[in-house]
């Protein structure tokens, strides 16, 4: 178990704002923290990396405290076992993308280890190309496995996909969903993609204005009802069109496209653009806006 | 022919001091260009000021310092053994400071200029700060680095005015090419003053056309 609650006055574009959060995560489970850009997700997982101090707070990994300053506790970076994936990878240019790996290695740990995470995330044939030769999705791929050597007690991912295109976007969720059951690691994970928050996540918290204003299972917390159904699937509108009495709705989910249609009631609410949950009724696919 | 002492005696001057220079001006432009604390641009004002200060001043002032007759030159003699007037070591102090920020300066550009994050990452993966000072951040400011060592050594071989104050002009001792060059002049030995100066330029010239072929990358090129 992971307890986490933090405080900390933040400077942001709108002025100041205070950061105040209480989190707790099981061991083993990936959650991901939602919300728009400016609200402070990015503040939480540098304190808990020790990166940014804090005002006040406590975290608390596994009965061990890194953080309580009542007691005057703060570990080094250094001394918690994190793994961060930084939004701009943060690769070390002078190094080989095995070398990468190799330096993340504590003393005396197994080489082995580094010979496995290449093997999982599918680099051998790059490994010895510097960070500058590689692609976008590529850089992301090494940035996850060199945050893995270490074998960390909690992983934690600033929006790593934010920057990638869809497919390889996909292509990477799967990854990180692959190391995080293969190592069994405590995944922090930073989205404002409803989809992938959807995709990825065992729960959710989301934050507006440095509060935690809801949280639970992704789908629970995106739908204001709960819906059932066979499949249900996330995308976005691409186009509305009026044919007659209906309207078709052309979704976007994942790299298809899929026509459904929807009656005037229902498509009241939506426009291009927002993003949709996609269930079965009866026989046609039903059509609701998520939040 | 002309006597090589002078030029040996200028390279011997500049190899030392940038040699110096560089243990010295890595730390200071690391702390330089991390820290938030208040005194920093003073700092950087006085590491700054032989860029602005004529030679003359600093020169001025280190021969009344390192004078026997006070507190500090009598310091150094009685109980480091060392005079720094009119000696070879006395240049190398002088040039060291008057160099400093030729130095200083490109590297703690190259470290300002580094992605704050590449230095997280390091310590997150648990390296310490000396660890990742030489595998991480040096390595990565190699351009920096370079840029810094030769502005020095270049800096340091065009000195005057400071080694004339404090060196003045003893042969194998303080007499570097620059003060032969006004040596030969004054005494209207306009070839020997020429070769000299022909040679200075040469080897400064290719120095930094070395430089500029290295950190534009030409030389990567040319051997692939």
């Amino acid at each position: 178990m992971i307890q986490i609650a933090l405080q900390k006055k933040l400077y942001a574009a709108t002025g100041e704002m205070l950061l105040d959060i209480n989190l707790q995560i099981e061991q083993g489970k990936l959650v991901t923290l939602y919300g728009s850009s400016g609200t402070g997700k990015t503040s939480i997982l540098r304190m808990i990396a020790g990166l940014l101090p804090a005002d006040a707070g406590t975290i608390t990994v596994h009965q061990k405290t890194w953080l309580n300053t009542t007691a005057g506790i703060c570990l080094k970076p250094q001394q918690r076992k994190t793994g961060f994936v930084f939004q701009e990878y943060a690769l070390f240019p002078n190094m080989t993308v095995k070398e990468n790996l190799l330096f993340a290695l504590e003393k005396n740990q197994d080489k082995q280890i580094v010979k496995e995470l290449i093997e999982i995330i599918e680099l051998e044939d790059l490994q010895d190309r510097k960070p500058n030769d590689l692609s976008g999705g590529q850089k992301q791929r090494v940035a996850l496995a060199r945050a893995l050597v270490r074998k960390p007690e909690i992983l934690m991912l600033d929006e790593p996909l934010s920057a990638l295109d869809k497919k390889m976007r996909i292509k990477l969720q799967d990854y990180i969903l692959k190391v995080h059951k293969k190592f069994n690691v405590t995944t922090l994970l930073i989205s404002h993609d409803i989809s992938e928050v959807i995709k990825m996540s065992d729960s959710v918290f989301m934050i507006e204005n440095g509060k935690i204003t809801q949280q639970g299972k992704p789908v629970e917390v995106f739908t204001s009802k709960m819906v059932s159904g066979k499949f249900q699937f996330t995308g976005e509108i691409i186009d509305i069109k009026k044919e007659d009495v209906i309207y078709i709705v052309t979704v976007l989910i994942g790299a298809d496209f899929v026509k459904i249609i929807a009656e005037e009631n229902e498509i009241q609410t939506m426009a291009i653009g927002d993003p949709v949950l996609v269930t079965p009724k009866t026989f046609n696919p039903l059509l609701q806006k998520i939040h | 022919m002309i006597d090589w002492q002078p030029l040996l005696l200028t390279f011997k001057l500049a190899l030392i001091t940038t040699g110096l220079l560089f243990l010295i001006a890595v730390p200071i432009a690391y702390w330089l260009a991390h820290t938030k604390s208040k005194i920093k641009p003073i700092l950087e004002t006085l590491v700054s000021m032989p860029l602005v200060l004529p030679p003359t001043v600093l020169g001025f002032y280190l021969l009344i310092a390192f004078s026997p007759a006070n507190t500090f030159g009598n310091w150094l003699d009685t109980y480091m053994g060392l005079r720094l007037l009119f000696s070879f070591e006395g240049l190398v102090f002088a040039s060291v400071l008057y160099s400093l920020p030729f130095m200083v300066h490109p590297i703690q550009a190259g470290f300002s200029n580094l992605n704050p994050a590449i230095t997280e990452a390091s310590y997150v993966l648990g390296k310490s700060k000396t660890t990742t000072l030489f595998k991480v951040l040096l390595p990565n400011i190699k351009p920096s680095l370079l840029t810094g060592i030769v502005l020095s050594f270049a800096h340091t071989i065009g000195e005057f005015g400071v080694v004339l104050m404090i060196g003045g002009n003893i042969p194998g001792k303080t007499k570097v090419a620059s003060i032969a060059i006004y040596d030969e002049v004054e005494t209207l030995n306009y070839a020997t003053a020429n070769w000299y100066s022909i040679i200075l330029f040469a080897i400064t010239f290719s120095i930094l056309l070395l430089v500029y072929l290295i950190n534009g990358g030409y030389l990567k090129r040319f051997w692939k």
